[in-house]
């Protein structure tokens, strides 16, 4: 972790006069895997969007991937992969055909596309599967299949959006041991998730509430921090009160459902 | 032995097929009155399933559920009277409000006029919905939908609480709230059988069952699960954690291993002695800097207990 893959500093978006994100400053270093955790509300949503270039900040400065989140988005985009519980994948072509699809998405040359297909159905314990249709797959073996697809283009920096809520506890650990593989060949990781189980499984996690950082340090680190034994402890620690409140009076919690 | 009359619920032999597939395999469990039990296991373990039949829902194809002495299967009129149920996807009116939902429920389960206000009043001060009385259901957050729906169950204050993972999707904060309010239900000695797939969600119960593929792997409380585990858990720290988990996982003795940020689970057959670790320093060039017993969670019997090794 020499290089550092993003960059913010005082990076602050409002939205008329709400504060979604408020003045973050951070550094992840490459091949990390960096948590965002938070309650609905807390900022993470607005900070991800602006750190893809999906949103400008209103002020301080961010790079990602050594592109300017004001001027570089769309070289933003191009660096970045993407990946969310709920996967863009056509149930009805086969593991292969995805991949193949997705290359072609991505503009990837024949041979530069067999290369990947090889090595993702590698890297991603899929080779006995790649002609089984997609639709028939086991929940981990999707979950894998989709994270390959959007690292196709060998992006430095994957976002993983809620990755694997609620899943049998084999395939998360699977999944896991994949996401560390990944960040052990360089790539940068950067987690949300409200599942604290999963905290545990990154390098370092940072806590939002309205917009700030409340905490950035390592689960091992917290956890001895609070003296507590697991980052849901953690979190309910820093987090739960000050939510209590501002529930009580009703002008949180209103936005950021999931379905 | 305890007469079944006085007992909360109690399966026996149960069993139910889906076409070919067989949901559930002989489940036997009893659940005393008054208890908070957990049924604990990813999806598809059966645990709807169960529910469902605890809750009058469905037919077994073998076997019994006795629901405060009464067959479900049978006596479904006085069955139903004395439970609450809050199903996976419950059905809120949008349109009408925290308020009007409740008063909705009670007509529907025809709670008497003289109870009804003081009932209704409880509920607001076991949710803490009271402020948010004349919301629409459609503009609440994720957690105090889930609160309304709850309340919505315990309208006609049942003897027996049935919940199918009233707690998936929910925000940490909320989840914790949702505890803390079942604990204060089981207070008014409401029996409460509730699912879940987060496993770290069966310390929050008297006793839970762990399920697996339509059977039941494991039932006690969560410090009987934990001390159920049969191989010794270590939590290694250093340098290079993947270069440790490598080195470890190649150890005949590792049963298995899993990074967790910059420190690596490593499960072994048998405790390590002081010289396997003072060897195993010495291979790694002090790459190995830290290493301490680590208590195993119920995530770790659960797998130790479905034979997921590597």
């Amino acid at each position: 972790m020499h290089e550092t893959s993003v960059t913010t500093r005082e990076l602050t978006r409002r939205f008329g006069r709400f504060v979604a994100v408020d003045r973050v400053s951070i550094e992840v270093g490459s091949g990390e895997i960096f948590g965002f955790l938070g309650a609905n509300g807390a900022g993470k949503t607005t900070l991800i969007r602006v750190l893809c270039g999906l949103l400008k900040p209103t002020t301080g400065e961010a790079t990602v991937a050594g592109y300017d989140v004001y001027t570089q988005s769309e070289r933003i985009k191009q660096n970045i992969g993407y990946m969310s519980q709920r996967f863009s994948l056509y149930e009805d072509l086969t593991v292969a055909e995805n991949i193949e699809f997705y290359g072609g998405i991505y503009g990837l040359a024949r041979t530069k596309l067999r290369q990947k297909e090889k090595e993702i159905l590698k890297n991603f314990g899929l080779h006995r599967h790649a002609d089984s249709l997609t639709a028939g797959l086991p929940f981990g073996f999707k979950q894998r299949l989709a994270l390959g697809c959007a690292m196709l283009h060998e992006p430095p920096i994957l976002f993983l959006d809620e990755p694997t809520s609620g899943v049998d506890p084999r395939a998360r650990r699977e999944f896991w041991d994949t996401i560390h593989e990944t960040a052990g060949r360089g790539t940068t990781v950067l987690v949300t998730t409200h599942f604290m189980e999963e905290a545990e499984y990154c390098n370092r996690v940072l806590i939002m509430h309205v917009g700030r950082i409340i905490a950035l340090d390592t689960p091992d680190a917290l956890k001895s921090r609070f003296e507590k034994r697991t980052m849901q402890e953690v979190f309910l620690e820093l987090v739960g009160k000050e939510i209590g409140e501002t529930r009580t009076r009703g002008q949180h919690g209103e936005q950021g459902e999931k379905p | 032995m305890t007469a079944p009359e006085t007992r909360g619920i109690q399966i026996t032999n149960f069993r139910k097929l889906y076409g070919k597939t067989e949901a559930v395999k002989e489940v036997s469990l009893s659940v005393e009155r008054g208890e908070l039990f957990g049924l604990i296991g990813p999806d598809g373990a059966g645990k709807t399933t169960l529910m469902r039949a605890v809750c009058t829902l469905l037919v077994p194809d073998g076997g019994t559920v006795l629901v405060q002495g009464r067959d479900a299967a049978r006596d479904i009129a006085a069955v139903r009277a004395r439970l609450g149920y809050m199903p996976q996807r419950f059905s809120l009116y949008q349109d009408l409000t925290v308020e009007q939902n409740l008063r909705f429920f009670a007509d529907l389960f025809q709670v008497r006029q003289k109870e009804r206000e003081g009932r209704l009043e409880e509920l607001y001060r076991f949710s803490r919905l009271g402020p948010f009385k004349k919301r629409r259901a459609g503009a609440l957050s994720g957690g105090m939908r889930q609160k309304l729906a709850l309340s919505c169950a315990l309208v006609h204050t049942p003897e027996t609480l049935v919940l199918d993972e009233p707690t998936t999707g929910v925000d940490p904060v909320s989840r914790h709230e949702f505890w803390e309010i079942l604990r204060a239900i089981q207070k008014e000695g409401t029996t409460i059988l509730v699912s879940t797939a987060y496993l770290d969600e069966a310390d929050r119960c008297d006793r839970v069952a762990l399920m697996h593929e339509g059977r039941i792997v494991a039932v006690g409380t969560p410090e009987e699960i934990k001390a159920g585990f049969r191989h010794v858990l270590y939590r290694l720290a250093g340098r290079d954690a993947r270069e440790l988990r490598r080195f470890f996982s190649g150890l005949p003795q590792v049963h298995s291993t899993q990074l967790f940020g910059d420190a690596v689970h490593v499960v072994f057959a048998k405790k390590p002695g002081q010289s396997d670790w003072e060897e195993w320093r010495h291979a790694l060039e002090g790459k190995l800097e830290h290493w301490s017993p680590e208590r195993p969670s119920v995530e770790d019997v659960f797998l130790e207990l479905i034979g997921s090794g590597r």
